[in-house]
């Protein structure tokens, strides 16, 4: 299979994912570090780039049914602003060998937790109950 | 009369530690990782008293801007250029539509299952390497 064709169903994937808030970015940077063997730093700069039109997509589509909960969601960004430069920092401390292997490391932990311990309750479960409770507009 | 205005809508947002602690671990991943933010995001908010689905729409926006702050700290830092995520943009942004109209659709059990194996699986290879 020519590899364009990898390329575009890898990002097709790593898009539906990311839209439904499953990791949609590592499927894009395994793609790109195990498959295409870029340098894991590049592969991340290329991933970060590519989230940010997806998940901008996808956030106006939830946005137009109310589904965004912007009172939780503001806090937590801006609390992350600064959490996000210390985490380039210390990539850049680690290098790309140090960052793939802490990558390897975070993946492994986050599959043994999602076969473990799934998720209680699923969204039709929920949607009973959201459909009764007051939607979330921006103040 | 302005000023009261400004702080109701202060208070409309939860400043409270679990809300500061889960924002800064999410922007570490983010920016160190260059992914996996949302899958930090998911249970944060969960643990802010949001359900799922809220909780996966709002990773996104919690995600969006912090992805944003890091791609622009990787571009200025030199380690990846524009022109690199061109070619996976058409596809991606296809999936994306798909993503956010199937959410709600598809077990998520069963989904949960699909990605912890394909995480083990990742998480391996990586190390191996």
């Amino acid at each position: 299979m020519p590899i364009e064709i990898i390329a575009a169903f890898a990002g097709f994937l790593a898009g539906t994912a990311g839209a439904m808030g499953l990791g949609g970015g590592s499927i894009l940077l395994l793609y790109l570090t195990l498959v295409a063997g870029e340098d894991q730093l590049h592969a991340q700069g290329i991933n970060l780039l590519f989230f940010i039109p997806c998940a901008a997509a996808a956030l106006w589509l939830h946005q137009k049914e109310n589904r965004v909960p912007w009172r939780v969601v503001v806090p937590t960004a801006l609390w992350g602003l600064p959490g996000a430069a210390v985490g380039f920092w210390l990539s850049g401390r680690l290098g790309g060998q140090g960052t793939g292997k802490l990558f390897g490391l975070f993946l492994l932990a986050l599959g043994i937790r999602e076969l473990l311990f799934p998720p209680q309750k699923s969204f039709s479960d929920q949607q009973k109950a959201s459909l009764s409770q007051k939607t979330h507009p921006m103040p | 009369m302005s000023g009261n205005k400004q702080r109701h809508r202060w208070n409309f947002y939860r400043w409270n530690g679990k809300v500061m602690a889960g924002g800064a671990l999410t922007g570490l991943v983010n920016g160190l990782l260059g992914s996996g933010g949302g899958m930090v995001a998911v249970p944060v908010l969960e643990k802010s008293g949001l359900d799922v689905k809220q909780a996966h729409s709002g990773s996104l926006a919690v995600i969006l801007p912090l992805s944003v702050m890091s791609a622009a700290m990787y571009l200025h830092g030199g380690r990846v250029a524009l022109a690199d995520v061109w070619s996976y943009l058409p596809a991606g942004l296809a999936g994306a539509f798909c993503g956010a109209k199937l959410m709600g659709r598809i077990s998520p059990r069963l989904l949960h299952r699909i990605f912890g194996g394909f995480a083990i699986w990742a998480g391996v290879n990586l190390l191996m390497r």
